[in-house]
């Protein structure tokens, strides 16, 4: 039902990305918000997951950046890591514990995005995709509170 | 336009107690750059003024007199008002998107985070206090806890015991998810003394279908002092959410009351749609119970309320209460836990046992509002209280969570501590607000101390030498010399700003007003590159009465842009006859701060870079554009507690003592 899913993102920071996401996954044809949150859920675990992929073509590509990189791929294994897998449990029964999660894991990629010098980040698109998930998530999972 | 107010100086002048209690912690103050007066030729000297009076003050060891000595002016505005000068405008954007030199954490900085005196777990993630109880000579704490990771998750109760609430030995695992009825979250309780001394425990748990139910447990041995083993009631769940509540709506049971009916009375924290409410029930025996068709209390758009903490108070005597206490010299406090904020709020009320019903003192700041009162302005949640019958007080706890990012709680292993163990009182000379004070015991800790005396103009800083400054507690009076309150109070061009003035939104403690901000910096390092300023800021009011803020500034206390470096604070009570009084527990990256002996608290967590081990310092300022200060001080340094890991050896050790 396209309904709830609509409803729901209407109420997030980016409507269109909310859309192309959820509808994406078939499951959420028919999720209650719980289901929803699981989904972009596994959204920022799969990109993610691409990020540490693309981490390791850069080592090869930008050898330069190493100390960069090695940040980053800190940061995105905090991701995909600890706050998936702390927001997938915490979804069901204690949300909030969900939103610090998923708020982190903004904050995750931000802050790698960030330590490249101006210009030289090879991973520009992923992390500020990241970051978009991460607050459209965030703004379901504030639903459940 | 001459007040007609007699000039006095701050210490005698009488102000009404919460006299504007709307902006108390004022989230939506309009953000005013505090200046002096509005006239452009002033503005314009400003600058200069400062720069040319620029006074460094230097602390003799001895604590005498300290010698003003200009500078040569080569120290820039900048160095007094506390900026880095390496760094830009020192707000550290919590994103990435400004270009910072990459940071990473190193093991020296993280290592050094972990606190001397606080409660921790050795590792991993902490959350709720879960109850706190005294029994058999031994102080008991009990709280959320993740064995397996450093971030929230495989929730069981971790236990500890003290006989002095500073000096904690690691027990085993109280109780872990080992029925359905908790399977997915062994969460919080509470417990409560029966007539025969006998305990229960009451806690919520997280079924495998993840419903919120409430549970009995109980000791499995009364003889043990330990407490080690713990006994689940094969009739769990004694309490399931009934109808109109939803399954995740249905938490953190009180320690119950008895009601002059001769039951017990407990009451669980839940909302409907957006009205955060508190339900009530009855029971005999703890395992049948019935739901009153009233609710303690209830406050529209306030959300979920979680951790509910429900206890009387003396009106007129300074000292804890058993939680069945009542009485005409008796007030009850409603306190909750905002599920949507992460901010602890409570209320001052009426209780009527006959309906199990409670109304606050004052409804515009009922319970979970905004602008309602809070135990603490800073970080500082699911707190919980308990009645020490040993000492006849009532002792709250409160979980401190980090303000750093999950990788870097990762990388260090553990995530959270329990503020300082605080007394609980009614202010008895305001009758407004609670009062809180950490506990008596923490100044065992105390090693040497240092005393100082000293006037600070306007515009200084001052470096405190007492050594190592990560662990410390100061205690501190001030006074705003008198001559200088005149002047601005006399003076009509000052405008007026105490309406409008808030902590989080007026800039931090580099602003300069006339009468403020002054206080002491902690953790910071030799170029205050790194600093914590904890400070009042006296403001006048339209009507030319004085209003004080109590404030913690983190927002230039790291240089790291992965931590959380907000502005805390709020107004504080001052009376007639009242010196200005702060103290400041250090503790690595925890700094609590008490304000007019603890009618405003504030609790932050900071982690520097730089300011750190050897590097700390301890400095006294005074921005204030006008004002001289006395500052009259005592600086102790802290020794560790030595929390004891937990070693089958010492706790039969302990067992035999």
């Amino acid at each position: 039902m396209g309904n709830i899913v609509d409803e729901t993102c209407k109420q997030t920071p980016d409507y269109t990305l909310c859309l192309s996401l959820l509808n994406s996954d078939p499951r959420s044809s028919s999720a209650d918000i719980v289901g929803l949150c699981l989904i972009l859920i596994d959204k920022i675990e799969a990109l993610g997951t691409e990020t540490i992929g693309q981490i390791n073509v850069a080592y090869k590509t930008k050898p330069m950046l190493k100390r960069e990189l090695d940040e980053c791929n800190l940061r995105y294994k905090t991701i995909v890591e600890a706050d998936v897998h702390t927001a997938n449990i915490a979804i069901k029964g204690n949300p909030k514990f969900a939103e610090d999660a998923i708020v982190d894991a903004g904050v995750e990629a931000s802050v790698c995005e960030g330590g490249f010098p101006k210009g030289q980040s090879p991973l520009t698109d992923l992390t500020q995709k990241m970051v978009k998930i991460c607050d459209v998530t965030r703004a379901i999972v504030r639903m459940l509170l | 336009m001459a007040s007609s107010d007699p000039l006095l100086p701050i210490s005698a002048r009488e102000e009404d107690p919460l006299s504007s209690d709307v902006s108390r912690s004022d989230p939506n103050a309009e953000t005013h750059r505090r200046r002096r007066p509005v006239k452009g030729l002033l503005a314009v000297s400003f600058g200069l003024f400062f720069i040319a009076f620029y006074v460094a003050l230097i602390a003799t060891h001895d604590g005498s007199r300290s010698n003003d000595v200009k500078s040569d002016g080569t120290a820039s505005r900048a160095r007094l008002a506390g900026v880095s000068e390496k760094g830009n405008d020192g707000m550290w954007k919590l994103t990435g998107d400004r270009n910072t030199v990459s940071f990473s954490w190193n093991n020296s900085m993280l290592s050094w985070q972990r606190t001397a005196f606080h409660f921790q777990p050795e590792q991993n993630w902490m959350n709720d206090p879960n109850g706190p109880l005294f029994y058999k000579g031994w102080y008991h704490f009990f709280y959320q806890y993740n064995p397996n990771a450093a971030v929230w998750g495989d929730i069981v109760w971790g236990h500890a015991v003290s006989k002095d609430l500073i000096h904690w030995v690691h027990l085993p695992l109280a109780m872990v998810a080992d029925q359905w009825y908790d399977a997915n979250g062994v969460w919080t309780g509470s417990a409560t003394f029966l007539e025969d001394g006998s305990i229960v425990m009451l806690y919520t748990g997280s079924t495998d279908k993840f419903v919120q139910v409430q549970n009995l447990a109980y000791p499995e041995d009364l003889n043990d002092p330990l407490l080690l083993k713990w006994v689940k009631f094969p009739g769990n769940p004694v309490l399931v959410p009934p109808p109109g509540i939803l399954p995740k709506d249905f938490r953190d049971p009180t320690t119950a009351w008895k009601t002059s009916a001769g039951k017990w009375r407990i009451t669980i924290g839940s909302k409907i749609n957006r009205t955060g409410i508190s339900l009530v029930y009855d029971t005999t025996d703890f395992k049948t119970y019935e739901k009153l068709d009233t609710l303690l209390h209830k406050v529209p758009n306030t959300g979920m309320w979680e951790c509910v903490d429900f206890y009387p108070v003396s009106k007129t005597k300074v000292k804890g209460l058993d939680t069945s206490i009542n009485g005409p010299d008796v007030k009850h406090i409603v306190k909750a836990s905002m599920d949507d904020t992460r901010i602890d709020h409570y209320a001052i009320g009426t209780y009527f046992d006959s309906n199990g019903t409670w109304i606050p003192d004052d409804p515009t700041i009922d319970v979970g509002i905004s602008t309602s009162l809070r135990y603490d302005y800073g970080k500082f949640y699911a707190s919980k209280t308990f009645y020490d019958q040993n000492k006849g007080r009532r002792i709250l706890w409160s979980w401190i969570g980090e303000s750093d990012s999950e990788s870097a709680d990762v990388q260090k292993g553990w995530s959270s501590l329990q503020g300082i163990p605080r007394t609980v009182v009614l202010d008895t000379k305001t009758g407004k607000n609670l009062v809180q004070w950490p506990v008596e015991e923490v100044k065992s800790l105390r090693l040497s101390s240092k005393k100082f005396d000293m006037e600070v103009g306007p515009g200084s800083l001052v470096h405190v030498d007492v050594g190592p400054a990560a662990q410390l507690d100061i205690e501190a009076e001030f006074e705003i010399k008198k001559e200088s309150l005149d002047k601005i109070l006399g003076d009509a061009s000052v405008a007026a700003e105490a309406e409008e003035f808030s902590c989080q939104k007026s800039g931090g403690s580099t602003v300069r007003g006339a009468l403020g901000p002054f206080g002491f910096s902690v953790l910071a390092d030799e170029r205050l590159s790194e600093q914590t300023p904890v400070y009042f800021y006296v403001a006048k009011g339209k009507d030319s009465k004085l209003k004080t803020f109590f404030c913690t500034d983190t927002s230039r206390s790291s240089f790291a842009n992965d931590v959380v470096k907000p502005i805390y604070g709020s107004s504080v009570p001052v009376l007639k006859g009242e010196k200005l009084t702060m103290r400041i527990l250090v503790d690595h990256s925890i700094v609590e701060a008490f304000g007019q002996g603890g009618r405003t608290c504030i609790t932050s967590r900071v982690y520097p870079t730089k300011a750190i081990y050897g590097a700390a310092k301890l400095f006294l300022f005074n921005n204030a554009i006008d004002a001289t200060i006395t500052a009259s001080f005592n600086v102790w340094q802290m020794n560790s507690a030595f929390i004891h890991p937990y070693s089958e050896e010492a706790v039969r050790a302990l067992s035999r003592a």
